[in-house]
């Protein structure tokens, strides 16, 4: 994609290099303690290897990846249920591209597809209905992953479905929630001294969603975007705040996240969806973590619609995703990283999505 | 599946906006945002198909100024190191 340079205005600023090099001065010089500090946003994952911010800091200042990409924390009891939907005959299966490379048990939906299922990557869920619209004979289903930032476009697509007498549309819901992995993540006593804040996940939410983490697990949360200068500067925010034992949540990224957030998305987010218990890759089953379809929509939920029974997932031998997930590990501490598993033929989820840990380090950082 | 760019409103029908990213442009639902408080010549973010918040143009200048401080102070330690002959941090 070319970007000519206007249109690149509030993209350039943020990556401004002597202002880059002027934070990190300024985190050397109050660092005094040694932190980790996670990021729990698939999309920081990717901007932190990117921009190669982990050179930036001083040693005292370690930066872990947390549970962030939708994709990887995805179950593959959810690849296999998607899997045997695609291959009902009367059944047309529309997703995000990221899901589509993600192994199953024993296939993925691009392997079906090529066997002949009718999978149909789509970019939004409108388009999703569209297909819809013009094959009123078959069940279109939707697969819908993601946080709080996804589940509000899969909400107005069932609202849209609802209203337009689409019966045909169904949703297979996997969206989730993040505070409950963030809050799970301490308590389970993985080393962390404070978050950097999902910031399109906030974009959504607001900054109330965080206020038990310093709260109640004393950790602060800066919520940040995705530029070098956005990311260095929420690191020094969180440096300040441990060095002054001062935990609290605050935005760093002010010119998207505000305090409140997106109150309509929120109310479509209410209208549809009601908090149920999901299982999170590393973590396992989390309480009040997933967004379920409520009874009022259940014509639209593929859960309720079309029951499948699948085998128990059967989870891919020597993959570590699951601990790097929750910030144990690193990419390169697996055995097949690079080796057997690459982009090209992943072996686990973290290695086929752009925003998982595997897959960034693979591009970035090898 | 997250598209972050900051994209610019360059025609609002309805509920849909035309927006562009350099030489792309993309369709986005406005119905995530009060569609009053969109105009063309706004910035918004888009995810999925859905324009979800509005660039607030003066937090980004302000947090633009907070970062030329940082510039600044460096470049006077810079400045400083270089007439001392001596490295400061
Ligand atoms: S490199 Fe591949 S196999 Fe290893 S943890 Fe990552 S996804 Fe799993």
């Amino acid at each position: 994609m070319v970007l000519n340079f206007k249109a690149m205005k509030y993209i350039d600023e943020y990556r401004n290099k002597d202002i880059v090099v002027g934070i990190a001065e300024e985190i050397k010089k109050i660092s005094t303690k040694k932190v980790k500090i996670m990021e729990v946003c698939g999309g920081h994952t990717m901007s932190i290897q990117k921009f190669g911010i982990p050179y930036l800091l001083p040693d005292t200042v370690e930066l872990i990846s947390g549970p962030g990409c939708p994709v990887c924390v995805t179950s593959r009891g959810f690849i296999d249920k998607a899997i045997a939907y695609a291959r009902m005959d009367d059944v047309i299966i529309t997703t995000y591209g990221d899901l589509i490379r993600v192994p199953g048990s024993h296939s993925t939906l691009d392997k079906e597809k090529a066997k002949g299922a009718d999978v149909r990557i789509v970019y939004s869920i409108l388009d999703a209905l569209m297909v819809a619209k013009k094959n009123r004979r078959k069940k279109v289903v939707f697969l819908g992953i993601g946080f709080e930032t996804t589940a509000p476009a899969s909400a107005a697509g069932i609202i849209k479905a609802q209203m337009a007498g689409l019966r045909n549309f169904f949703l297979f819901s996997a969206h989730k929630v993040m505070p409950p992995a963030m809050e799970t993540l301490i308590d389970e006593g993985v080393e962390i001294d404070g978050y950097i804040g999902p910031g399109h996940v906030s974009t959504i939410t607001g900054e109330g969603i965080y206020a038990d983490i310093p709260k109640i697990f004393g950790l602060g949360v800066v919520i940040s975007g995705f530029e070098p200068v956005d990311l260095m500067q929420s690191v020094l925010m969180l440096v300040k705040q441990i060095e002054n034992n001062d935990p609290k949540v605050e935005i760093q990224y002010k010119r998207v996240v505000k305090p409140e957030g997106n109150i309509k998305a929120q109310q479509m987010l209410d209208e549809v969806f009601e908090p149920g218990d999901d299982w999170w890759r590393g973590l396992g089953v989390l309480k009040n973590s997933g967004l379920k379809v409520k009874k009022a929509y259940a014509m639209h939920d593929a859960e309720v619609q079309i029951p499948v029974e699948v085998a128990p997932p059967i989870e891919p031998k020597g993959c570590i995703c699951g601990e790097i997930l929750k910030g144990l590990k690193k990419p390169k501490d697996c055995k097949l990283f690079a080796k057997v598993c690459t982009p090209s033929d992943p072996v686990g989820a973290c290695m086929v999505s752009s925003e998982g840990s595997c897959a960034a380090y693979y591009l970035y950082n090898r | 599946m997250c598209l972050s760019i900051p994209a610019r409103i360059e025609k609002i029908n309805g509920e849909t906006a035309v927006c562009s990213v350099g030489k792309s442009t993309y369709e986005a639902s406005l119905q995530m945002l009060e569609i009053e408080e969109v105009k063309v010549g706004d910035y918004v973010l888009i995810h999925t198909g859905f324009a979800i918040q509005k660039l607030d143009t003066e937090e980004a200048e302000a947090s633009l100024k907070t970062f030329e401080e940082f510039k600044k102070m460096n470049d006077d330690l810079d400045l400083e190191e270089e007439q001392e002959g001596s490295r400061i941090v």
